[in-house]
């Protein structure tokens, strides 16, 4: 396996719920050691995409690949090593209720780490990553206890905290419900582990400015299929209706027609 | 015509159904074979213990209080109910026996099942059930860790384990609420009333209620961990998981009743013949 095949691969990936058709074909390859953005109207199916790259949900039709090997066909138990090696941030944290905060960032490494990372390491790494996101103090709090933005921020450290750090990183809306000085760190946070460490990073936002700066490429996800395609600069200038509307966040004419009615 | 065309719909709709509950009966059953695969392997590591020990706090020692209530308020108004008429017919020394016995072998294990079915299966499908609709669950997974493994194998082995504990708390209680009704309130004498309970209730009526109530914590358990995993999204999806784990694991506590006690009584009978309680 060279270095230019792509780490993840969708070929034709198509996903329905019930009636709804949300992804269409879809064809995907992301590159290794570069942060690859995908953005689009909310409820498009960008969760559903990053669900699909980890197995927690499987193709209609169509093929998912990790690292040259076809996963979508894969029972639970093989996932498992490879989903040792990716993080997923989700969209609403998915903080385990029943834990300290500490607990919550320890815990893929109790888990999946244990053999070669002791009790102190693994309890250190945890509470330097606490203090990247700057949630130093924190650790014996409960997720019931913190303000949503601090939530988000434990994800992140939660999904940061592995030593050696994930091939992959999934950030389902990394910045979502926080302040912009907040967002700006997170942002740097970003690019620095792909920068420093090499991770891969798939970034679902809203936020047009969080892709331009930690975007490689940057994807708009419309109807089920990618509509534009290329280095952040490029799309954010693109003619295409669809997007020029999206990326500058005008209404479309549909949406309105009944609000100015 | 247009007869037939309800009809149809009528049997379309019974056959749709009838699938539904077959296919959710054997999504029960795998759900069950997987948590039961994990058993052996949490019970001999620590990490199995860590997470079963605050388990059996929450299940366990959290509902002594109500189990205590259960059993003493049963023990004494089975007096209350048999002491009149025990009296008038002359069998008043052997009232304590048949309340003990009742309590042992029936009211006991199943009214604390009961008990246990609300207070700790209602929780544990509401736990599980928040954990389902907030994505912790897909967290668990997508971390390489097993949900089932994680989360149900330690209640389930908690309801196990610590429903024939409270059970048998339940039937101490409920002895104690007897004879506390019998010689405080109506003055009976003591001493038959302990006489003829050793001579009629036997080992095999406790043994008996208590691997009932095994059965019946290990349906709590299973029942209310699966309709936690798998209910609908939303506020309304987890209130439905609890209520439907009450009431599905409230009728098998039933039917496990008496399916046991028309196994375990026929076994009696193979090995000891007939008893006469009066
Ligand atoms: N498990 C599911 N069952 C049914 N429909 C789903 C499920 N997950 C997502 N959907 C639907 O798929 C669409 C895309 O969802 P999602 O990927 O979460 O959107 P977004 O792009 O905002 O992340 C939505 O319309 C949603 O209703
Ligand atoms: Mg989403």
């Amino acid at each position: 396996m060279s270095d230019t095949d792509p780490i993840i691969e969708l070929r034709g990936v198509t996903k329905t719920f019930g009636r709804q058709r949300v992804l269409d074909e879809i064809d995907l390859r992301v590159e290794r050691g570069r942060n690859t953005v995908i953005v689009g109207r909310s409820g498009t199916g960008k969760s559903v995409l990053l669900k699909h790259i980890v197995g927690l949900l499987r193709p209609d039709r169509g093929a998912v690949y990790f690292a040259g090997q076809r996963i979508d066909t894969l029972g639970e138990r093989a996932l498992v090593p490879i989903r040792q090696q990716i993080s997923f941030v989700f969209q609403l944290n998915a903080l385990f209720d029943s834990m300290t905060v500490l607990e919550n960032v320890a815990f893929p490494m109790t888990e999946n780490q244990r053999g070669r990372l002791d009790h102190r390491k693994i309890r250190a790494l945890a509470e330097r990553c606490l203090e990247m996101v700057g949630l130093r103090g924190f650790e014996r709090k409960r997720p019931a206890e913190l303000s949503g933005g601090e939530r988000k921020r434990v994800a992140l450290a939660r999904a940061i905290a592995l030593d050696p750090p994930p091939r992959v990183i999934l950030y389902d809306e990394p910045t979502a419900g926080l302040d912009p000085q907040r967002s700006d760190a997170i942002n740097k946070l970003i690019r620095r582990l792909q920068e420093h460490v090499h991770v891969t990073g798939v970034i679902v936002t809203h936020d047009m400015k969080s892709a331009a700066e930690v975007g490689d490429r940057l994807l708009v996800l419309w109807n089920g299929r990618f509509i534009a395609d290329g280095p952040p600069t490029e799309v954010l200038q693109a003619r295409d209706e669809h997007v020029r509307r999206f990326v500058q966040g005008i209404a479309e004419p549909e949406d309105l027609r009944l609000i100015n009615a | 015509m247009a007869r037939s065309n309800a009809l149809t719909a009528a049997l379309a709709g019974f056959g749709a159904g009838t699938l539904a509950t077959l296919a959710n009966f054997g999504r029960f059953w795998l759900f069950s074979l997987h948590a039961l695969s994990f058993v052996p392997v949490e019970l001999v590591t620590v990490r199995g213990w860590r997470r079963l020990l605050p388990q059996c706090f929450h299940i366990g020692a959290c509902s002594v209080p109500v189990i205590m209530l259960t059993g003493m308020f049963i023990g004494m108004v089975l007096i209350v109910q048999g002491y009149e008429q025990f009296d008038a017919a002359g069998l008043r020394d052997r009232l304590g026996a048949i309340v003990n016995i009742s309590i042992a072998a029936e009211l006991g294990p199943v009214l604390a099942g009961v008990m246990l079915a609300g207070r700790v299966g209602g929780a544990l499908a509401a736990e599980l059930g928040t954990m389902n609709v907030t994505e912790q669950l897909l967290a668990l997974r997508s971390m390489g860790a097993d949900p089932v493994r994680h989360l149900v194998v330690p209640r389930f082995l908690a309801c196990l384990f610590l429903t024939p504990l409270l059970t048998a708390y339940a039937d101490l209680l409920g002895a104690l609420g007897a004879f506390g009704i019998f010689v405080g309130v109506y003055g009976g004498p003591p001493e038959p009333y302990w006489a003829f309970t050793r001579e009629i209730v036997q080992l095999w009526d406790l043994g008996t209620g208590l691997i009932k109530a095994l059965f019946f914590g290990a349906a709590i358990g299973l029942v209310s961990c699966y309709k936690g995993f798998h209910c609908r999204p939303g506020a309304e999806g987890v209130g439905q998981a609890c209520t439907q784990s009450f009431v599905v694991s409230f009728i098998l506590i039933l039917m496990l009743d008496f399916f046991l006690n028309v196994v375990l009584n026929g076994l009696y009978s193979v090995w000891y013949g007939y008893r006469s309680l009066i």
